[in-house]
């Protein structure tokens, strides 16, 4: 596993471990009393430094390059997973991925974005950062499973709409829009899965669902803190600040009420055990779809409108605060 | 006068040979923008803001569109007093929340409320780029669901003037929300058969643009009118090209296919209302 920079100490120490370990090995000397203490510390350090995570640091966990991808998740949650490709009306764009599978036996539709594994696979993908053809192919197999009656699954994962020239010229912005109308109005149950980064429009354009639920390191944001720092600031190197300033972190929007549930990492985040945080996010759905489950077509779209139509916080000057009407 | 003083050499004044810059008076003259022409502000009044000269439409503020589309006297404001909490307790967002309150006279971005245009009675909302670069949080994206549902429940049609740089940072994640918030309201207002007239004006982009701004039955804008997801500057260090100078731009747009027409502000008033009356005539014998 490759360390991120405030993993530096804990790598430091458990190096020294390994030395001292070889060291006795290689000489026959006796540390074992210092080898147990330094491994009391260690173990010590971790637990402290993973519990008291700052927003930057899971910042760097959520686009850790060896976090799970949407693709390593639907593999180890689902079976018989059969891809489907292309919106139909201009190409098959490969920053989404979509499909059929069963979730503990029952067909559902899964959707999620993709970033690369490699270079190569990166830039096939566009990091991720999906044309208003990934949207349109995302929203076309929405309204198959609409049709079918097949509960949404959506795994979220992307810096952000691509922003480029021939994004722009076939309707980005229409693209994202037309999802947040569309998602508003299926008669399916939606859960939405943050994994790692949601970044602005493009991560919300699959993200209106009945339940959104986010890993304990993943980020969600308005803006990303690195352009929020360029534009507040004239001075992107403050993103730490600004991921601070701007509550992006699972335990803020948990808060906020704008996430149902908390899914926990395995200690040192997601890419460290990929087979236990599947679990852990394949219980959490198993939870949440019994419930949707229950609910008729109509009730399903108001429970999804109320949850969104309550979000934001305001007041009129004068006046008590006040929540949105009902 | 004696004789010599007939031969003496003839003064000149001198004249300073750097003439001062045309400077523009405050309030009486004003420079277009874009081609620099100068004008009488009255002229530009008459003329609604719009260049003589280049036919540059210049950015309104919210009141200023609604005295200019809506029938005189017909506009009753929603929500006038709705103010932003600083929900996030956003570094100097306060501070600047003031500040764009004394500049703009606004209490945010988005006036609503209901009147008239050409007769037929109508819910509008209109944003406005000097509060806070027009830019939608708790409270816009609020005025705006309320606008909908208000059309909803009156059975009325909605016309939703845009200008917007996007989602407010420094309401991050509740501002994203706005986006889902508006365009489910129009999922629900549109599908019971509303009818909803969406005006790009200069500039709309970002999260608004990618809401309810692009969810018109009918998609219309002002010439010239920046349109757009993403800014020039980032899709310009994305690509690695500069982009032509009509990129993004209303024309562009329709172009592209995502406009139904480019309206000049002068003939607004009269496409809006001509649009309205299609949706309005309840009986007719089409067999003559």
């Amino acid at each position: 596993m490759s360390e991120l920079p405030f993993e530096k100490p804990l790598n430091e120490l458990r190096n020294k471990i390994k030395e001292l370990k070889s060291l006795s090995d290689g000489t026959g000397l006796d540390f074992s009393e210092e080898i147990a203490r330094l491994e009391e510390r260690c173990k010590e350090l971790e637990d402290t430094m993973y519990r008291e995570l700052t927003a930057a640091q899971k910042m760097q966990l959520a686009r850790h390059h060896q976090r799970p991808t949407s693709l390593d998740f639907i593999n180890a949650i689902f079976t018989d997973f059969i891809e489907l490709h292309g919106d139909r009306l201009f190409a098959d764009d490969l920053a989404i991925v979509g499909g059929i599978a069963k979730f503990n036996g029952l067909p559902v539709t899964v959707i999620g974005h993709q970033r690369g594994k490699d270079t190569r696979d990166n830039i096939a993908r566009f990091f991720g950062s999906p044309h208003p053809e990934g949207f349109r192919k995302a929203l076309r197999l929405m309204q198959q499973a609409n049709k079918f009656k097949r509960p949404i699954i959506t795994f979220i994962d992307t810096k952000g709409a691509y922003p480029g020239d021939t994004a722009e010229e076939r309707g980005q912005s229409e693209a994202i829009a037309r999802n947040l109308r569309e998602m508003a109005g299926f008669g399916v149950p939606i859960i939405c899965v943050v994994i790692g980064e949601g970044g602005s429009g493009g991560a919300l354009a699959l993200g209106v669902g009945n339940r959104v639920i986010m890993l304990e390191n993943a980020i969600y944001s308005a803006i990303s803190p690195n352009g929020a720092a360029s534009i507040l600031w004239k001075d992107a190197s403050r993103a730490d600040e600004a991921a601070e300033a701007m509550k992006i972190t699972a335990k803020d929007l948990l808060q906020l009420e704008i996430i149902e549930e908390i899914v926990p990492e395995p200690q040192g985040g997601a890419h460290r055990n990929l087979e236990e945080q599947a679990e852990s996010i394949k219980a959490s759905l198993g939870k949440h779809l019994d419930e949707l489950l229950e609910m008729n077509e109509n009730d399903l779209i108001e429970d999804r409108y109320h949850k969104f139509r309550k979000i934001g916080q305001y007041r009129m000057a004068e006046a008590e605060a006040g929540q949105a009407i009902e | 006068m004696q004789i010599k003083d007939l031969f003496s050499k003839k003064k000149y004044a001198t004249i300073p040979t750097e003439r001062p810059k045309r400077e523009v008076p405050e309030g009486l003259m004003n420079k277009c923008p874009k081609c620099g022409n100068i004008q009488y502000s009255k002229e530009l009044e008459k003329n609604l803001k719009v260049c003589s000269s280049c036919g540059y439409h210049g950015r309104l503020s919210a009141r200023e569109r609604i005295a200019m589309t809506l029938d005189e006297g017909s506009f009753v404001e929603y929500d006038e007093t709705m103010e932003s909490v600083d929900p996030l307790n956003f570094p100097g967002y306060k501070a600047k929340l003031e500040q764009q309150k004394a500049k703009s006279n606004l209490m945010d971005s988005v006036v609503s409320g209901e009147g008239a245009i050409g007769g037929f009675p109508v819910v509008v909302a209109v944003m406005s780029f000097d509060f806070f670069t027009g830019s939608m949080g708790s409270v816009a994206g609020e005025k705006i669901t309320r606008a909908i549902e208000s059309a909803h429940l009156k059975k009325l049609p909605l016309i939703i003037f845009s200008t917007s740089s996007g989602a407010r940072m420094q309401e991050s994640i509740l501002s994203l929300m706005q986006m889902a918030k508006t365009s489910a309201a129009l999922a629900k207002f549109q599908g019971d058969g509303g009818l909803y007239i969406s005006v790009f004006t200069d500039p709309t982009t970002g999260g608004v643009s990618a809401s309810f701004a692009s969810l018109g039955d009918y998609n219309l804008a002002e010439p010239g009118a920046l349109i757009g997801f993403a800014g020039r500057i980032v899709i310009e260090q994305t690509i690695r090209q500069k982009l032509p100078d009509n990129f993004q731009t209303a024309e562009f747009n329709m172009q592209h296919g995502q406009l139904d027409k480019v309206v000049h502000r002068k003939d607004m008033r009269t496409m809006l209302t001509k649009l309205l009356d299609m949706h309005m005539v309840k009986e007719v014998s089409v067999s003559e």
